[in-house]
């Protein structure tokens, strides 16, 4: 029986981004469905009751949410290409630990810099700019997060690095200069096909976000 | 003990998410030494083995720091192959658990939001919490289409367990403080008589802090955070 995949997401969400690398890196045939977040489908819906977004993984017909759990889903089904998570306990440890620290400290500051005026963004700004420079330090002078190899805590962060262009014009600042080698391993994660096909181009998103703060008077 | 295979947990005896890293150890047999930190004193090794968080739980193995509760849950499972397996073989009913685990999460922040709050802000936060454990209610009958076994065997505990023990198990103490119920056998039954079932497993017992101790802990907590936000 051949395996049905079906992917729900929405093109500017860096979690669903995640998971179109995953796959793409893993040579995985999918069925691409966008959802228009503001009308959203009953097949969503019902796929993901608990927190209704995407992206949602149906693979033959049972449903698999949150972008960290579908990332380890992808893994662990189709383990013989490309794996992303080392073998290694302790490292994986690590792998795990850092994808957590990325949300916690990087994706939700994100989301806020670019909406936020005055002292409070001024305030996200240098928290946000904090996680990267943390985040830079775990990278140091490897190529990939991983190592040698792309891996889990790469395809966990280089989506946010779609919306950096849009980040550094609402919020006035330069992510090259504060963190130079983590604009040099995004460059380089972007001559990978699996994650140049997956990220919009960053100028389509902050179209995108023009249209937002226009719609929602940001 | 070798001090290559040494484990240490460094924690807090009020941490529900030290508790998971405790009951995991304890479930799979693993000898480890304990280390309780003052949270208000944070001990210089504590700094060092967690610079980013300064949090526990911290586990050290072999010499080397892993943090965040889920993480060493994990970690623990991929590690030691004795006791019961914390994670099933299964890609799918894999990803149900974390996701599950990782809603529990949601519930008991849901449940500290009461315990923090009064008046209309705590009515709010009740709502919530009611909410979400409907929603945790539907998502347990997943696991226990049957309904939770009356007496639950070791072997069969793993990570879903542990965080429903960790969290919720202290429902009854939390109760008594607060004077609110929210978690009964006619509104979430099979919450209920898992909690039930599971506070009576030996190693989930050997693990329990008294209930006086835990009530008197949880009014000194929401003492505090009523006269902050007052302030």
């Amino acid at each position: 029986m051949e395996d049905k995949v079906v992917l729900l997401d929405y093109w500017p969400s860096s979690y669903g981004m995640r998971v179109r690398i995953a796959l793409a890196e893993k040579g995985i045939k999918y069925e691409a469905r966008e959802e228009n977040l503001a009308d959203k489908s009953p097949l969503l819906l019902e796929m993901n009751p608990v927190h209704k977004m995407i992206p949602v993984l149906i693979h033959n017909g049972k449903p698999i949410s949150e972008s960290l759990i579908l990332l380890q889903y992808i893994d662990e089904v189709w383990h013989h290409t490309s794996p992303l998570l080392p073998s290694d306990p302790y490292q994986r440890s690590q792998a795990r630990f850092s994808a957590d620290y990325i949300d916690k400290k990087i994706y939700s500051l994100g989301k806020r810099v670019w909406k936020e005026k005055g002292e409070k963004q001024e305030a996200t700004k240098k928290e946000f700019l904090e996680g990267l420079r943390t985040i830079e330090g775990e990278l140091g002078d490897k190529p990939y997060f991983g190592g040698e190899d792309f891996g889990f805590v790469d395809v966990v962060l280089v989506p946010l690095t779609s919306w950096f262009y849009s980040f550094e014009i609402c919020g006035n600042f330069s992510i090259e200069a504060e963190c130079p080698k983590l604009v040099a391993w995004a460059r380089r994660c972007m001559e990978r096909d699996s994650v140049s096909k997956s990220l919009p181009h960053p100028q389509k998103i902050y179209a995108f976000v023009l249209e937002l703060k226009q719609k929602y008077g940001l | 003990m070798a001090e290559e295979n040494k484990v240490t947990l460094y924690g807090m005896w009020s941490s529900p998410y030290v508790k998971r890293v405790e009951l995991a150890l304890r479930l799979k047999g693993i000898p480890y030494e304990y280390v309780e930190e003052d949270l208000r004193n944070k001990s210089q090794l504590l700094l060092k083995l967690n610079p980013i968080h300064q949090k526990v739980p911290v586990l050290v193995h072999n010499g080397k720091a892993i943090v965040e509760s889920l993480v060493i849950l994990e970690y623990i499972d991929e590690t030691w192959k004795t006791g019961p397996q914390l994670l099933p073989e299964d890609p799918y009913k894999r990803s149900q658990v974390r996701f599950w685990a990782s809603y529990l999460q949601q519930v008991s922040e849901s449940m500290v939001s009461v315990l923090k709050t009064s008046g209309e802000a705590q009515e709010k936060a009740i709502k919530e919490v009611t909410e979400k454990l409907k929603l945790l209610e539907e998502g347990l009958k997943g696991f226990f289409p049957n309904g939770f076994p009356n007496s639950f065997d070791t072997e069969n505990v793993g990570l879903l367990e542990v965080v429903i023990c960790s969290h919720l198990g202290a429902n009854e103490a939390q109760e008594e403080a607060l004077g609110v119920k929210v978690i009964t056998p006619e509104k979430t039954p099979l919450i209920y008589s898992s909690i039930t079932a599971l506070t009576e497993i030996p190693a989930v017992k050997a693990a329990s802090i008294p209930q006086e101790k835990v009530v008197a802990f949880l009014k000194f907590f929401r003492e505090k955070a009523l006269k902050s936000s007052a302030e």
